[in-house]
């Protein structure tokens, strides 16, 4: 394929193709984005005694393509006395980042498209910009709903970041490394080799904090249904509000891929008896999902102040607590399972 | 000792104990039969004293049975029927008009526990509509019709419960 590309449009080869490859990652992302809200009306619905969907399409499976249609016709209401631009800039702003991470995420030791050395860095920053989204949504629409729902979500985003990002600390003490393929590379060996062991309890705050920084159930007070009506997006309708949702779902689909990623293994297989593949880290990333999906079917929604008291008093307590275990560890002759 | 058990108690909530019993609830419950009845293809058993869509009956010999002593209309909470009548050739009182507004009706029942001759009655039909503005209003012809595509199941359901009236 590129060097076709490189003989009829050698000036642009280059970008044709690194264009190509944006496109394969994220169409199959959109796709997976549809047919994740399908799955989580299934398995909460199975979980609730309930079928789920099962009217469009065999089992349902036109449902996600039929509210996508449903969405893209209505009307998109901008109210009078909200801020025109930044409503608009708002969904925008939440779903570019969202996608915009992929481009560091590798698939398998080749499959990246960028690979960069600090990639871990760059998917962080990434994640953080989207918080302004919310912000910006709930202060353009101009709600005290809104208002309310995108002040809740700054502050749990906030700091809920730091909790993730001291855990993160964890992965790139034994990693030694910021590029997400070398931290992959670093775990190979077998499933014993996973950060996964000597990092559980960081492992377990990381995909509690994902949980909150995703805004899923039990920390979704920032849509909050029942107290502020749908939080920061309640004045928003048709595309406009299913930019939202593509973006709280392809963040999930991010932090599970990176949970796998850097706690799991990636795309490595559990044994050596079988090969390694990008299917491996399908598997684990449709398992994390999957969890996602479960707590929101158990777990009742915590109250604010609880969400802070367990981000600042027992999540960062415990990562820094963790960090210099490991640090210890490093120094001494059991060093070996961090490397 | 309280320290101890305040020790336990961390342990314990930081071993997630609660929230992992909790997920084995949910997860139990996803592997369990579904309860869901799906509709068109599948309903739920009604009693014979379902009280649905009402229908004007009439004798086996094809003579409707109402003669309009008005006390459904009377009787009804909802004020939803209309009758008016009139002397018959034969000398029988009989009515020129008979509306039910099913969107006054509360289905209450009380026009068919009134009717001295079993006439007004309430049948199994629930999935009913209209879809403009006064289809929802029954006419005497429309009930007569009701009552006479339906007049088996009534019936049945009729004499099903006349043993406990």
């Amino acid at each position: 394929m590129q060097p076709i590309l490189q003989e009829y449009f050698p000036a642009f080869a280059d970008t044709i193709w690194v264009l190509m490859k944006i496109v394969a990652i994220v169409i199959p992302l959109m796709i997976s984005v549809a047919y994740l809200t399908y799955f989580e009306r299934k398995v909460i619905g199975y979980m609730q005694g309930r079928l789920g969907p099962n009217r469009v399409g065999y089992f349902g499976l036109l449902q996600p393509i039929a509210d996508a249609l449903k969405l893209l016709f209505k009307e998109i209401i901008v109210p009078t006395k909200s801020s025109k631009a930044l409503f608009y800039l708002a969904p925008v702003l939440t779903i570019a980042p969202a996608f915009a991470a992929w481009a560091v995420i590798p698939f398998n030791a080749e499959l990246v498209l960028a690979d960069i050395n600090a990639g871990l860095l760059y998917v962080l920053a990434m994640t953080s910009i989207a918080v302004y989204g919310v912000i910006i949504a709930g202060w353009a629409s101009n709600s005290k709903y809104a208002f309310l729902g995108s002040m809740r979500s700054a502050a749990q985003i906030v700091s809920y970041e730091i909790a993730m990002g001291f855990t993160l600390v964890g992965v790139l003490m034994c990693a030694n490394s910021l590029n997400l393929g070398d931290i992959v590379a670093g775990q190979s060996g077998g499933i014993l080799q996973w950060y996964v062991w000597p990092l559980f309890p960081l492992f377990i705050i990381y995909f509690i904090s994902a949980v909150a920084e995703t805004n899923r159930a039990p920390f979704d007070v920032a849509e909050g249904e029942s107290e502020i009506v749908a939080g920061f997006h309640v004045e928003y309708s048709g595309m406009a509000f299913a930019v939202f949702f593509l973006a709280e779902y392809a963040n999930m689909i991010l932090v599970s891929v990176l949970a796998a990623l850097m706690f799991l293994g990636g795309w490595l297989s559990p044994t050596a008896l079988i090969p390694d593949g990008i299917h491996w880290l399908l598997i684990k990333t449709a398992a994390l999902l999957f969890f996602f999906l479960w707590f929101r079917a158990t777990f009742p929604r915590y109250r604010y102040d609880q969400i802070m008291r367990l981000g600042w008093k027992i999540f960062i307590p415990i990562t820094l607590v963790w960090i210099i275990f490991i640090g210890a560890m490093m120094q001494t002759s059991y060093n070996g399972m961090f490397h | 000792m309280n320290i101890l058990k305040i020790i336990a108690r961390t342990l314990k909530s930081l071993s997630l104990y609660e929230l992992i019993i909790g997920l084995g609830l949910t997860g139990r419950y996803f592997f369990s039969r579904k309860i869901t009845i799906q509709y068109p293809e599948e309903t739920t058993p009604q009693s014979p004293r379902f009280r649905g869509l009402h229908a004007l009956r009439r004798y086996p010999n094809g003579e409707e049975r109402c003669i309009a002593c008005k006390l459904c209309e009377a009787v009804c909470p909802a004020m939803a029927i209309t009758i008016e009548s009139e002397l018959r050739e034969d000398n029988t009182r009989r009515t020129t008009r008979y509306d039910i507004d099913l969107t006054k009706c509360i289905f209450c029942g009380f026009c068919e526990e009134s009717c001295p001759v079993d006439s007004i009655v309430e049948t199994r039909i629930f999935d009913y509509h209209g879809e403009e503005r006064g289809d929802l209003l029954y006419t005497k012809e429309m009930l007569l019709d009701v009552g006479d595509k339906y007049e088996d199941q009534i019936a049945k359901d009729r004499s099903e419960e006349a043993k406990y009236r």
